[in-house]
């Protein structure tokens, strides 16, 4: 066990290096200046000694390996650049919102998990009959689905028409910081979460779909019906226990769609998380922090593989005892 | 063998059972497999029939037609009946495990993350699994830790006492045991067969599908021939010695001649495909008495000196 | 002395639904091709005329004159949604080619080269898909400064790595076959050995692949320019309409988002059926579903 996490560690610092090296090269080919896009509108007013000055600041007219160098270590410190857009430190911006990314991705990984699982079983049981039919194309159509289209039918339903839920933001405007209760943020939380959540639910309810039928055309469940079992005691006794962990792997292996469609949630909702930063960082040109994004979102995603595969070697009994012996 | 054998009325009684399933072919077209034509079988209380024969002539699906768990592309005609009763699908699925259960081959047939003494335990239907379950495990000389280990944990012959246990923990009066013994040791080999034996001396009915010959001559008290997916013979197994000239169907007295310990002489040929039977005797094609009428007239059954054949020739 | 009654386990309709099942996967390709032709074709046929702005005739809700609703220039909704439709089906198709062609290489020579080529092509594919593909998306498209091109090499650079994995999974399975290894002994070039025997067997994981391919890129394509990435308001993708219609929901015009949109997701549900039926019909493996 020690030995895999060593690896993995070491895969994990592997990969983020690569990572970052290969963000610093394609951002440093990027045909945008980045001088230009933090001085946007103030072109006029800047003379060429401010504006060599400025490059100077951040480092720009040095060569690229050494720029490599310098923003490699100061990652390390824990000194990830300050957000030209916010003109705050990158790395305060990213914990602000990753905590409200991730609140949105937790209620929404939570709701596709708990309902698609709920509608696969749903259909492998009944496989064949009109039930199966009827949640095979429901799931086939949403997975089709924009989830940005999706979130803006909610928004148009919900928000505008009914006006159950506010149209955006993720704390009420024009309401003082800490007079945010926790009840306004679910509020704001919950139409983005549910478009998260419901455009989800179709590609874990087909994978638990596939797998439960595969469970049930095997030779244990054939034996386990020669000896009587009814359909409930099939999935009772053997179909939730050997889909289980197929179903939590694939959960925690999802980390990058659901990363990929909170940036299209928050984008619809004008909610203030990581996506929507990422997605400013990009338009605007803000090199710090749309590195940072993509250095965070690489170790999201690796946290969540990284989770899957040790929940297997936890839980599967073949794995688990077959170590000992190593 | 068994000397409880009886000659009550039957426990077991199949006629004319015919199997068969629609499958597709190469290129999408579809093609009707005949697994089994006309089966004709019964078993008595106490007794242990033995069906032998080649392997892959459709024996397993006897077994899951008799208990009701063929896949959804079979089409099933002709009549089983237990203890006097038309077995009806309904009636199988009330009685499976709980009046007719199966020994399977091999431990794929166990559900893979599930410790086996809580598999066998299933079995017994009511409070007393656990008790039941280890005073099994203990009569088939299981070591303790057994009921805690998993399927893919256990030793060839580990695997056949619980595969066993499985049947004996039941309180199926009738046992199909499919195929117990696939090339295994002969040690492990004596000591299921005995273990058959034991469940047959308590009174059940033991239904052993094998294609191992001196097996089922060592335990059964008949043995049922299978041949492209049918019974040709029933025969009391004492009718297997000699020159084998107590038997009644040619194909019985091939295979017997065919032992090593005989004249080690094989038949030419081989059986047919269930894709492609011709009308007539099934053995017909490779038989030395066949005559015209073996290959345009489907033999009859007939009963002689106590055994049951299918043969325009018997005598 | 045998009863002939029947006990059906299954009954008679599963000869009549296999056949029609061939049938109406070919019938079901068909009808998918000519609705996505038609949209292309469609879209060079209506003419400029129906861009053309008519301020009298601004935000009106759908109506038979316009099914769609018009825009607050007095655009013709269906109009822009078709041509919308066809210029992400056309960005789709840019970014799937190639996408498909870097795939097929990677993967031949994943499967054909060496062990150290292997690796360092599958630590490849890992590294590609240890970032969101959104936000891979994004950095690569400011990369190239925004723009179209942008939008369709971001797209490009992250679904090459799914379907490498899957033809490297095939060619590997290829190559220990024997009529491979013959010809590798008989001193065949790799390069021999790939395109004459292991090509002909990947064309029906090919070409399934890419059809299969075209509704992640269209989508992941309408959304970075939903984003506001590869802007180009002259020639409006479906991303941006939508986008654009952001504007004036709270307005209450409804179907300036709803038929855009419903229209994407009818575009890529035929992909999919058509990628899906192909494979029906290609792949001998999956024949008996």
């Amino acid at each position: 066990m020690a030995l895999f996490l060593c690896g993995r560690v070491f895969r994990l610092l592997t990969l983020l290096v690569a990572v970052s090296l290969l963000s610093f090269l394609l951002l440093s080919l990027s045909p945008i200046d980045p001088v230009r896009a933090y001085v946007g509108a103030d072109m006029l007013k800047v003379g060429p000694e401010q504006w060599a000055n400025i490059a100077a600041y951040w480092g720009l007219d040095r060569p690229l390996h050494e720029r490599f160098f310098r923003w490699g270590t100061a990652i390390l410190r824990g000194d990830w650049g300050v957000s030209m857009i916010f003109r705050r430190p990158v790395l305060e911006i990213i914990g602000e919102r990753a905590v409200a990314s991730l609140a949105l991705m937790l209620t929404a990984w939570t709701f596709s998990g708990v309902f698609g699982f709920a509608l696969g079983v749903g259909a492998a049981m009944k496989q064949g009959t009109w039930i199966d039919r009827v949640i095979k194309w429901y799931c086939l159509t949403l997975a089709s689905t924009p989830s940005f289209w999706f979130g803006l039918l909610m928004l148009l339903t919900f928000a505008v028409w009914l006006g159950w839920f506010p149209v955006g933001l993720g704390v009420p405007a024009g309401v003082l910081a800490h007079e945010v209760t926790l009840s306004d943020r679910l509020h704001h939380l919950l139409l983005p979460a549910l478009t998260l959540g419901i455009t989800g639910v179709a590609g874990v309810a087909l994978h638990t779909r596939q797998k439960l039928i595969e469970v049930l055309q095997s030779d244990y469940v054939l034996f386990a019906k020669a000896r009587g079992e009814s359909d409930l005691q099939l999935l009772r006794r053997h179909g939730l226990r050997n889909i289980a962990l197929p179903a939590i792997t694939l959960q925690f292996a999802s980390f990058s769609e659901l990363f990929g469609g909170s940036v299209l949630a928050e984008q619809v909702f004008s909610y203030p998380g990581l996506g929507q930063a990422a997605v400013q960082a990009g338009l605007r040109g803000d090199v710090p922090l749309l590195l940072g994004v993509v250095i965070f979102s690489a170790l999201f995603v690796f946290a969540g593989n990284l989770t899957a595969e040790l929940l297997y070697r936890l839980i599967d009994p073949r794995l688990k005892l077959k170590e000992r012996y190593l | 063998m068994s000397t409880t054998a009886s000659t009550d009325k039957p426990l077991l009684e199949v006629s004319g059972l015919s199997v068969s399933f629609i499958q597709y072919a190469a290129g999408l077209r579809q093609r009707t497999f005949q697994a089994i034509s006309n089966l004709n079988t019964d078993i008595r209380p106490g007794e242990i029939l033995a069906v032998v024969g080649a392997s892959g002539s459709g024996k397993s699906i006897l077994a899951h037609a008799i208990l009701g768990i063929l896949p959804g592309n079979a089409l099933v005609s002709g009549s089983i009946s237990y203890a006097g009763q038309e077995l009806t699908p309904k009636r199988q699925a009330a009685l499976r495990g709980r009046e007719i259960a199966l020994i399977p081959q091999s431990v794929n047939f166990l559900d893979p993350l599930m410790r086996v003494g809580t598999q066998v335990r299933f079995s017994s239907l009511n409070d007393n699994g656990t008790a039941m379950q280890r005073e099994i495990f203990t009569r088939y000389q299981l070591a303790a830790g057994t009921e805690r280990l998993y399927p893919f944990q256990l030793s060839g012959g580990m695997a056949r006492r619980v595969l066993v246990a499985t049947a004996a923990a039941s309180p199926a009066r009738l046992i199909i045991a499919d195929e117990p013994t696939p090339g295994l040791h002969p040690e492990i080999v004596k000591e299921t067969l005995a273990h058959l034996r034991e469940l047959s001396a308590a009174g059940r009915a033991v239904m052993f599908i094998t294609h191992d010959i001196n097996a089922a001559l060592e335990t059964a008290d008949r043995i049922a021939v299978f041949y492209a997916g049918t019974t040709v013979e029933t025969a009391p197994a004492g009718d297997f010695c000699g020159e084998g000239e107590r038997l009644r169907h040619p194909y019985s007295k091939a295979l017997w001649q065919a032992l090593p310990q005989n004249d080690f002489r094989p038949v030419p040929g081989s059986q047919p495909s269930p894709a492609d039977l011709l009308p007539g005797c099934l053995f017909a094609p490779r038989c030395w008495l066949s005559t015209l009428e073996c290959a345009s007239a489907e033999p009859a059954l007939r009963s002689i000196r106590g055994g049951t054949v299918r043969c325009h020739h018997a005598a | 002395m045998s009863d002939t009654q029947s006990l059906p386990i299954a009954n008679r309709r599963f000869s009549r639904l296999h056949i029609n099942r061939r049938q109406r996967t070919v019938i079901v390709i068909a009808l998918a091709a000519v609705f996505l032709l038609s949209l292309l074709v469609g879209a060079q046929l209506l003419d400029e005329a129906g861009l053309s702005t008519s301020l009298t005739e601004r935000n009106l809700p759908p109506a038979l004159a316009h099914p769609f609703g018009t825009d607050w220039l007095g655009r013709d909704m269906l109009v822009r949604t078709v041509k919308g439709l066809s210029l992400s089906l056309t960005i789709g198709l840019f970014a799937a080619v190639p996408s498909v062609l870097i795939a097929l290489v990677l993967a031949l020579a994943s499967g054909l080269g060496n062990k150290h080529l292997d690796a360092a092509i599958t630590w490849l594919a890992d590294l590609f898909l240890a970032v969101p593909h959104l936000v891979l998306i994004i950095l690569i498209a400011f990369v190239f400064g925004g723009g179209t091109t942008g939008v369709i090499a971001g797209v490009t650079l992250t679904h090459w790595p799914t379907l490498t994995r899957l033809l490297r999974a095939e060619v590997l399975q290829l190559r220990s076959a024997e009529f491979v290894l013959v010809s590798l002994r008989f001193g065949r070039s790799r390069w021999w050995v790939a395109t004459r025997h292991l090509l002909p067997h990947l064309k029906p994981q090919l070409l399934v692949g890419f059809i299969l391919l075209f509704p992640h890129a269209i989508l992941h394509e309408a959304a970075v320019t939903f984003l506001g990435f590869g802007l180009s308001p002259h020639r409006p993708a479906i991303g941006i309409i939508l986008s654009e219609s952001m504007r004036y929901l709270s307005a209450g015009s409804w179907w300036l988002a709803f038929f855009p949109g419903l229209a994407l997701l009818i575009m890529v549900r035929t992909f999919d059926v058509l990628g899906d039926n192909l494979r029906l019909l290609i792949d001998p493996r999956s024949a008996q579903e």
